[in-house]
C-alpha cells in the first residue's frame, strides 16, 4: 500500500489485488513498532541501528541494502506522521520511542530506544493510514481477488499475473507496466505457526513456478512461545514480567542454556534450548510434545493489571487460567527472512542473462514475500514494519522512473492465462483424488518435524524424501465443489499448490546449508562457516537447483562491518 | 447465493487469533443462526480486526454492542 500510494500520487493508474480486505493483511498483527534512530528518548543515529541490523542477521544481511533502510528511516517515520498516523507522544511532543531487543547504542553498547509506536496496534494504524491515503488518491481496489500466475514473455519481462476474482469464480488476466509483488510470508507451512491462515506464501510460489529463484529459505525466525495447538504468539512481556518456562519434571531448563539471561536470552536461544528438551524426552504432555509457560507466582493481580490480553488468549486457546495454571507452549514459526531476490529500489533480480543480479524487467517485490536482504539469517523486531515502508516507497520511486522509459505495454503472449487455466482445469477434472486438507496436514506436519527449530542431518534427508511426496501428493488434490461462485473450497486448493512451493524451497536449502547461522541451526554444523557460507542460496523450483550469490559486504558510503562472532 | 461460503471466506483475517475463533463459530454456530443472527454475524465481521478482538474478549457491557447480542456473545464463549 505504501509502494501503491507513491503511484497513485504520482498520477499512475494502480490496481491493488488482495485476497482478503486491505485492512485484514497480517500487518495488523504487528505489535511491537517501527524502528527508526530518531534520538527521541535517547542519544542514536542511523549507524549504530545499520551495525546492529548487520550484526542480528549474521552478516548474512547485504550492507548497502541496511544502510539504505537505515537512512531512510526517520524520513518514513515523519512521512507516515503527516500521513495521520496517531504516534504516541512523549511529554514534549516527539514521537515516543520504545527499547526493544538487538537495539543498541555505539555500536553494541547500552540498550538504545529505537521503536516508534502506537500502542499495541501500530501494524493496524499504519494499514489505515495508508488505506485511507491510497483511496484518497485514487487507488483502485480489487477485494477478494487472488492471483494465480505470473505473465512473463519470451525475453523473461514481466506483464502482468492472471488472478481469480473469488466472488464470481472467473480468471482474469490483469496486464500491468509494473507488477508489485507484497503477497506476505508464508509460515503456514509450519503446523506451529503463529501467522494468520491467509499466509501462504502465494506471491513467492508464483515467482518459484515463473523461473524467478527463491533466496535464502533456509531461515525462518521461530518465536519461543507460541500456544501449543493454536500458535498464537505470547508476547515476551510475560517473561521480561518474570514467567519462566518448565519441562515435564518442573525443572526451569533455561538456566542450564542460558545461566545469565535464562529465559530472557534471545528468541533463536530460547527455542533451540526448548527443541532440545522436547527431543531428550522431557516434553509435557501425552506426546511429550511442548512444554510449560508459568507465571501463576506473579499472582492475580499482576497478571490481571499487566498481562490481560494474555490472559485472555491463554484461557481461549489453552484453556489454561495463568493466574492459576501454566500455559503450554511450543516454539512457533513467526517470520521468514528469505523471499523473492530484489536489490534496494525494490527489482526483482536473478541470474539469468548475463550477471548475478540482473533485473527481471517488470516485476517488484517488497515485504516479507522480498529478500532484499536486510534480515539476513535473522529478523530484528521492529524491523519489519521499517522494511515494507522503505522499500514500499523506494519501489514506488523505481516503477515512476522505470514506466518513463517504458511508456507502452509489452504485447502479451498468447498462451498469458495457460498455466493458470490449466491448474484449474486439472483441479476440476481430478477425479479419485486427494484431500486437500489431508494433504495440508501432512506438509504442516513434515516441515515441523524434519524443518524446524533445530535441524539434524538425517531428519532433513527424509524431509526431502517426504516433502516431494507431498509434492506429488498435492498435484492430484480434487475438490467436490466445482461451482464457480464463491467456492473457497478452489481457493485453498490453490492456497495449498503455494504452500507445496515454499515448503520444498525451504527444505531443499535448509538441508544444503551444512553451517549454523541466524534462525538456521543445524545439530551436525554447530558452528557458522564464513569460508564456505557466507553466500545467499538461491532456489530454483523447475529442477530443485540450487545456486549462490555473495553476501553485499559493501554498504553505499560507509565502511563495511566484517563478520564477527555474534554474542549479546 | 453462497452466504455460507462468502461468510466463510470473511472470516479470514489478519490476525491468527480471529482466525482460529471465526473458524471454531463457523462449524459450531454459523448453521443455527436465524436471520437476525447472519446479519449480526456479518455487521460483526466488518469490525477492523483489533476492534472485534477486543469485542471478543473483553466482555464489557457497551451500549453500541447491544445490537449485536447474541451472536458477540456466542463469539465470546468459544
Amino acid at each position: 500500500m505504501r509502494a501503491a500510494l507513491q503511484l497513485s500520487e504520482a498520477g499512475l493508474k494502480v490496481a491493488v489485488l488482495s485476497k482478503v480486505f486491505p485492512t485484514r493483511s497480517h500487518t495488523v498483527a504487528a505489535q511491537g513498532g517501527i524502528a527508526a534512530a530518531l534520538g527521541n528518548v535517547t542519544e542514536d543515529n542511523w549507524h549504530w541501528h545499520m551495525y546492529d541490523t548487520v550484526k542480528g542477521s549474521d552478516y548474512l544481511g547485504d550492507q548497502d541494502a541496511i544502510e539504505f533502510m537505515c537512512r531512510q528511516a526517520g524520513e518514513v517515520v515523519y512521512e507516515l506522521e503527516h500521513y495521520g498516523m496517531p504516534f504516541d507522544r512523549l511529554e514534549n511532543g516527539k514521537i515516543y520511542q520504545r527499547p526493544f531487543g538487538g537495539q543498541s547504542q555505539n555500536f553494541g553498547g547500552a540498550q538504545a530506544t529505537r521503536s516508534c509506536a502506537v500502542a499495541d496496534r501500530t501494524g493496524h494504524a499504519m494499514l489505515h493510514t495508508l488505506y485511507q491515503r491510497n483511496v484518497r488518491a485514487n487507488t483502485q481496489f480489487f477485494v477478494e481477488w487472488m492471483a494465480l500466475d505470473l505473465i512473463r514473455d519470451e525475453h523473461g519481462d514481466v506483464l502482468g499475473v492472471s488472478a481469480l476474482d473469488i466472488e464470481t469464480g472467473e480468471v482474469m488476466i490483469l496486464q500491468a507496466r509494473a507488477t508489485l509483488f507484497a503477497t506476505g510470508g508464508g509460515a503456514r507451512i509450519f503446523s506451529a505457526s503463529t501467522n494468520a491462515f491467509i499466509n501462504t506464501g502465494d506471491g513467492l510460489a508464483m515467482a518459484a513456478r515463473a523461473g524467478v529463484p527463491l533466496q535464502d529459505m533456509e531461515f525462518w525466525q521461530f518465536h519461543p512461545t507460541g500456544v501449543y495447538g493454536a500458535g498464537i504468539l505470547i508476547s515476551e512481556a510475560v517473561r521480561g514480567e518474570g514467567g519462566y518456562l518448565l519441562n515435564k519434571d518442573g525443572e526451569r531448563f533455561m538456566e542450564r542454556y542460558a545461566p545469565h539471561a535464562k529465559d530472557l536470552a534471545s528468541r533463536d536461544v530460547v527455542s533451540r534450548a526448548m527443541t532440545t528438551e522436547i527431543k531428550e524426552g522431557h516434553g509435557c504432555g501425552r506426546d511429550a510434545d511442548h512444554l510449560l509457560l508459568k507465571l501463576d507466582h506473579l499472582g492475580a493481580d499482576v497478571i490481571k493489571a499487566r498481562l490481560p490480553g494474555i490472559r485472555e488468549i491463554a484461557i481461549k486457546f489453552a484453556h489454561a487460567d495463568p493466574v492459576r495454571e501454566p500455559i503450554p507452549v511450543v516454539p512457533t514459526a513467526h517470520y521468514m527472512m528469505g523471499g523473492i531476490p530484489t536489490n534496494f529500489h525494490g527489482q526483482v533480480v536473478a541470474p539469468y542473462k548475463t550477471g548475478p543480479e540482473e533485473v527481471v524487467q517488470g516485476f517488484y517485490a517488497v515485504g516479507e514475500c522480498a529478500c532484499v536482504s536486510v534480515h539476513g539469517a535473522n529478523r530484528l523486531g521492529t524491523n519489519s514494519l521499517l522494511d515494507i515502508l522503505v522499500f514500499g516507497r523506494a519501489a514506488g520511486n523505481q516503477i515512476i522512473e522505470d514506466l518513463k522509459r517504458n511508456s507502452h505495454h509489452k504485447h502479451l503472449p498468447g498462451d498469458a492465462a495457460d498455466k493458470a487455466l490449466g491448474r484449474l482445469a486439472r483441479l476440476d477434472s481430478q477425479k479419485d483424488g486427494e484431500n486437500v486438507s489431508q494433504v495440508g496436514d501432512m506438509l504442516r506436519k513434515t516441515m515441523q518435524t524434519h524443518c524446524g527449530v533445530f535441524r539434524f542431518a538425517d531428519l532433513l534427508k527424509q524431509g526431502v524424501d517426504k516433502i516431494s511426496e507431498v509434492a506429488q501428493r498435492a498435484r492430484n488434490t480434487e475438490i467436490r465443489d466445482k461451482s464457480r461462485v464463491f467456492n473457497t473450497a478452489r481457493v485453498e486448493a490453490l492456497e495449498l499448490d503455494n504452500l507445496v512451493e515454499v515448503a520444498v524451497a525451504t527444505m531443499v536449502s535448509a538441508q544444503a546449508r551444512t553451517e549454523s547461522r541466524g534462525a538456521h541451526a543445524r545439530d551436525d554444523f554447530p558452528h557458522r562457516d564464513d569460508d564456505k557460507w557466507l553466500k545467499h542460496t538461491l532456489y530454483f523450483s523447475e529442477d530443485r537447483r540450487l545456486d549462490y550469490k555473495p553476501v553485499r559486504l559493501k554498504p553505499l558510503t560507509v565502511e563495511s562491518f566484517p563478520p564477527k562472532a555474534r554474542t549479546y | 447465493m453462497k452466504e455460507r461460503e462468502r461468510a466463510r471466506w470473511r472470516c479470514r483475517r489478519g490476525l491468527l487469533e480471529l482466525d482460529i475463533v471465526l473458524q471454531r463459530f463457523m462449524d459450531k454456530h454459523y448453521a443455527t443462526l436465524d436471520e437476525a443472527g447472519i446479519r449480526q454475524f456479518e455487521t460483526l465481521l466488518d469490525f477492523p480486526d483489533t476492534d472485534l478482538w477486543h469485542m471478543i474478549v473483553q466482555k464489557d457491557e457497551d451500549e453500541g454492542k447491544a445490537g449485536l447480542q447474541p451472536v458477540l456473545h456466542l463469539l465470546q464463549s468459544i
